[in-house]
């Protein structure tokens, strides 16, 4: 396209300069006129009754506007928090789907769950007052662990779900799996846990919401990845005030990875609260009670079985996953462990039979919801976990037994045996790219290098595919989702040639910003400069579904490329006129109309002032102005994959693994800005290197969460992780315009199988065969004196 | 109310807040500088990272009164003019921001460090990033921003 400033160009960031001034604006930084504050009054307990809420000495403490609490939920109508999608068990049974009210009505579920909101004039009064709430709390059984939540007798988080169980689901044919494992050579059996992990963004979430009595209207300042979905769900659900009276603004903000997608109370609250005080009311999470109230992710127990012919071709796959819910149903939660998970059960390979089941289990703990990955992290790793250990069961090498099980590129497009369809990729080459770039042939004399220092290495790999691009709104629809996942542009020409884009996709950290500009500059020929991204406010952007899946490029870049087309139409006409030319001879390039053939051109600025100041036009037949909008639901889901190769060094004598290079291979379709794309993928190793080494959200057997703060929960910082060796070998999407798959979130599904493969082929030696996430030095310690002692008993 | 007076990003200020109100505090909600930041409960983040005296301190961990008379220096007080402070051109440069939340307290301990070590090492980078957490960038462009920011305020351009 011959634009320096367009697609593969790595642009720096439009939107870095605000951000490194102190003046990006975040929800917090929002402050109204008239404003005042609210805090919760929080469950203590895992499970309990709540008899009573004694407000009398928080409402005369000074400064406070109100304490309200479920009874006044209720009294005033509000909806509980919906769940946005429908999972059905086996038998064709719906889920369990218990009421989700705002603030607690009669029982708490979690530690966290919210009685009472006290609202005063100072965050200092309302937080003073808060603490002056008395709950008269009946504490109860309560089942803080997935794996006491599926055994029998355990304590019930809800009447309706016997067993603890939410659903009962499968995906597969059982008939065609157990022939295949009849006939197998070899059965690899494999149990695991993913481990919970909290999403931790660095910025807290918050909302502000402020209800103009005058005018009828409300405005909701909110951490949000998807304000129109956050729109939606208070105007049809919780609210219930139409949405042209609702305002909802997601201004900067400052990281999600999946927990700001969800609808949480606390935006309806505000909103709420501030209508019956008559003052805008504020609330900020502080770091405790985000740990305790954001959306967690993962927290699976599986086992699975791969069975092998004789060759190590693999013949079938047979899954069995309990995942976790939570105490109640978040936006998104049943999708998760089904439609984003056991569909990916196929992974990069060509298995001809594969069966899952799924049970679903409440647990007193937070929502477990998508946190960067969504599923696609917990297959890829029990798959790569399960091909590592057939490879060492079988005395195969771990790369030929991946490459000899690698859909072939010229298998596209190819039908999983779990609903999906990949549409194109080229697995061998992203496998070939990662172990040139990680110098494979060279592990053996660095493995020697560490045992001279006395270090144990260890080299991990995994093969792996995600499907993201979401999602086709039929299909969805089909599965159970209750919205289309289809996206929203308008793109606005101004007069003097500049262009306002204003997309449904919402970045916070994405750099939307830059690369949608990219877009115009490619498409237009006009300079980054001259483009303006305009995202996350419901009032300006005509409607979206936000940002998550990986699909604000390939499905709202590709909305954007819809109104594009419409604009260089209507610009077609209008040049064909001013050239006095038949439109069919008007073709457009490099920013300028051209009569085909000839020299005679208008540039793109002349025909965007024509359509504005319309004097000489064809104003018979093509009105003035130019500006489209387009709505674009993507075909399919797209589908990333690629290689991530990990070395590890342990120290023996303190169990401590550092890692010591990461060199992945990833093929995302084609890519806008490579800058940007790298940072992409950064972030999400680094938050999968933290589930495999450092991170788990540790619930106690009563629902206590013992680690959260950043004094207990293990973030990874900069000394923990290495530089990445990030490449890519492109294969363009084939269905949608652009051809892009998409990287929010292939470091997070990729990388956390190959740090633990490295760490048990570091550990093989000693005889170490089993090790879970994160595998922080207390465990791999253990694992070695545990090793030692049994070689030595 | 005590009255608070101190110098922020070079110019005098005097204000009112009680005595149990944090540096952040002061900072963001009486003097309305919101580009500090507030990311965490136990001092272990590092958004909130300002300069006081020339040094880098995490504005939550002191309180407001303990300022009184000190020089402080916010992300607000760097660029000069249109020009962005060599740090923040160099995170700018590097990719070493994503959501920008944690881009303040990075590049006001950034600039400490490079006060301190001119040209300091990917190591030592690293390991004095210990108390800033990003969740965006896996640290891998804010080393190198802060290396060649490093470089470039110590006449390195």
């Amino acid at each position: 396209m011959g634009n320096a400033q367009g697609i593969g160009a790595a642009v720096k960031r439009k939107e870095d300069r605000r951000f490194l001034v102190g003046r990006g604006q975040y929800t917090d930084d929002v402050t109204l006129p008239n404003q005042s504050y609210a805090v919760f009054v929080r469950s203590p307990y895992g499970h309990a009754k709540v008899n009573g809420v004694e407000a009398k000495a928080a409402l005369a403490a000074p400064g406070v506007l109100a304490v309200l609490t479920g009874a006044d939920v209720a009294a005033d109508g509000l909806g509980g928090i919906p769940c946005g999608w429908l999972v059905k068990s086996k038998d064709g049974s719906p889920m369990v789907e218990p009421p989700h009210p705002a603030l607690a009505q009669g029982k708490v579920r979690h530690v966290g769950d919210p009685v009472a909101m006290v609202i005063a004039s100072t965050k200092a009064a309302a937080k003073a007052a808060a603490a002056l709430v008395e709950v008269d709390y009946e504490p109860l059984p309560a089942v803080g662990l997935l794996a006491n939540a599926i055994a029998p007798g355990a304590p019930q988080v809800w009447d309706e779900a016997p067993g603890n169980v939410c659903f009962d689901w499968h995906i597969g044919d059982p008939a065609t799996t157990d022939a295949a494992f009849a006939k197998a050579a070899h059965v690899v059996e494999l149990d695991l846990v993913n481990n919970r992990v909290a999403p931790n963004p660095m910025e807290p979430r918050a909302a502000n919401g402020n209800f103009d009595g005058a005018n009828d209207q409300y405005t909701l300042y909110t951490t949000s990845q998807n304000p129109h979905l956050t729109r939606l769900l208070l105007a049809a659900f919780t609210l219930k005030v139409p949405e042209h009276k609702l305002r909802v603004i997601a201004p900067d903000v400052g990281g999600g990875f999946g927990s700001k997608i969800f609808h949480y109370a606390e935006e309806l609250l505000v909103l709420w609260a501030s209508r019956r005080v008559g003052r805008p009311v504020k609330w900020t999470s502080d770091r405790m009670e985000a740990f305790l109230t954001d959306a967690h992710g993962r927290d699976h127990i599986s086992n699975a079985k791969l069975a092998l012919d004789a060759n190590g071709k693999f013949l079938g796959l047979r899954v069995h996953t309990y995942a976790a819910m939570g105490a109640y149903l978040s936006t998104f939660a049943p999708a998760v462990p089904t439609y984003l998970y056991a569909t990916l059960l196929s992974g990069p390979y060509d298995f001809p039979a594969i069966y899952a089941e799924v049970k679903a289990i409440f647990t007193n703990t937070v929502a477990v919801d998508a946190y960067r990955g969504a599923g696609r992290p917990e297959a890829t790793y029990l798959l790569e976990r399960l091909v590592e250990k057939a490879a060492r069961q079988l005395g195969m090498d771990r790369v030929e037994l991946r490459r000899k099980n690698l859909i072939r590129a010229d298998q596209f497009p190819y039908q999983t045996q779990v609903a999906l369809q990949y549409d194109i990729g080229d697995y061998q080459a992203t496998l070939d790219l990662a172990l040139e770039q990680a110098d494979y042939a060279g592990y053996a004399a660095r493995a020697a290098a560490s045992k001279a220092k006395g270090k144990l290495r260890g080299f991990g790999m995994s093969t792996y595919i995600e499907a993201c691009g979401i999602a086709p709104s039929a299909l969805v629809g089909a599965l159970g989702a209750r919205a289309g996942l289809y996206e929203a542009a308008n793109v606005r020409i101004h007069p003097t040639g500049s262009v306002t884009v204003f997309t449904g996709t919402h970045s916070h950290g994405q750099g939307h910003e830059t690369t949608f500009a990219q877009l115009i500059a490619d498409r237009l020929g006009v300079s980054t400069d001259q483009v303006e991204v305009v995202h996350g406010d419901t009032d300006r952007i005509p409607f979206g579904m936000g940002t998550y899946g990986s699909r604000s490029a390939s499905v709202g870049g590709s909305a954007i490329v819809k109104a594009l087309d419409k604009i260089v139409d209507k610009g077609k006409k209008i040049a064909a006129h001013l050239l006095e030319a038949s439109v069919a001879d008007i073709e457009f390039k490099d920013g300028q109309y051209r009569v085909v053939g000839t020299d005679r051109v208008k540039a793109f600025g002349e025909v965007a002032f024509a359509a504005y100041v319309p004097h000489n036009y064809p104003i018979e037949t093509v009105e003035p102005g130019l500006e489209e909008s387009a709505f674009y639901d993507p075909k399919n889901f797209t589908f990333p994959g690629g290689t991530h190769l990990v070395e590890v060094e342990i120290d023996p004598d303190t169990g401590v693994v550092e890692v010591a290079s990461v060199t992945i291979a990833d093929d995302v379709g084609v890519i806008i800005n490579p800058m940007i794309v790298d940072g992409q993928a950064h972030g999400g190793l680094a938050q999968g290197i933290g589930q495999a080494l450092l991170e788990e959200a540790v619930y106690d057997a009563e629902g206590q969460l013992t680690n959260g703060t950043y004094m207990g929960y293990c973030m990874p910082r900069a000394a923990d992780l290495p530089n990445f060796k990030v490449g890519n070998h492109v294969t363009a999407c084939t269905h949608n315009p652009l051809g892009i798959k998409g990287v929010g979130e292939v470091g997070a599904i990729g990388v956390p199988p190959a740090v633990i493969n490295a760490v048990l082929d570091a550990l093989a030696p000693l005889g170490v065969t089993d090790i879970s996430m994160p595998a922080t030095p207390e465990k791999v310690w253990r694992a070695i004196q545990a090793a030692r002692a049994g070689k030595g008993a | 109310m005590p009255k608070l007076t101190l110098s922020v990003n070079g110019q005098p200020r005097t204000i009112d807040c009680a005595n149990a109100t944090l540096l952040v505090e002061a900072i963001r909600e009486h003097l309305g500088l919101t580009g500090t930041h507030v990311g965490c409960d136990s001092s272990q983040c590092g958004a909130c990272t300002v300069h006081v005296d020339g040094r880098s301190v995490k504005s939550c961990t002191m309180l407001a009164v303990e300022a009184e008379g000190a020089a402080i220096t916010t992300i607000e007080g760097l660029a000069t003019g249109n020009d962005l402070h060599p740090m923040q051109a160099a995170f700018k440069e590097h990719h070493g921001l994503q959501c920008g939340f944690c881009t303040p307290g990075m590049v006001m301990s950034a600039c400490d460090l490079a006060a301190r070590n001119p040209a300091p090492s990917e190591g030592e980078v690293r390991h004095w990033l210990e108390g800033n957490l990003c969740r965006c960038t896996g640290y891998h462009n804010i080393v190198k921003a802060v290396r060649a920011g490093a470089g470039d305020m110590n006449g390195g351009k």
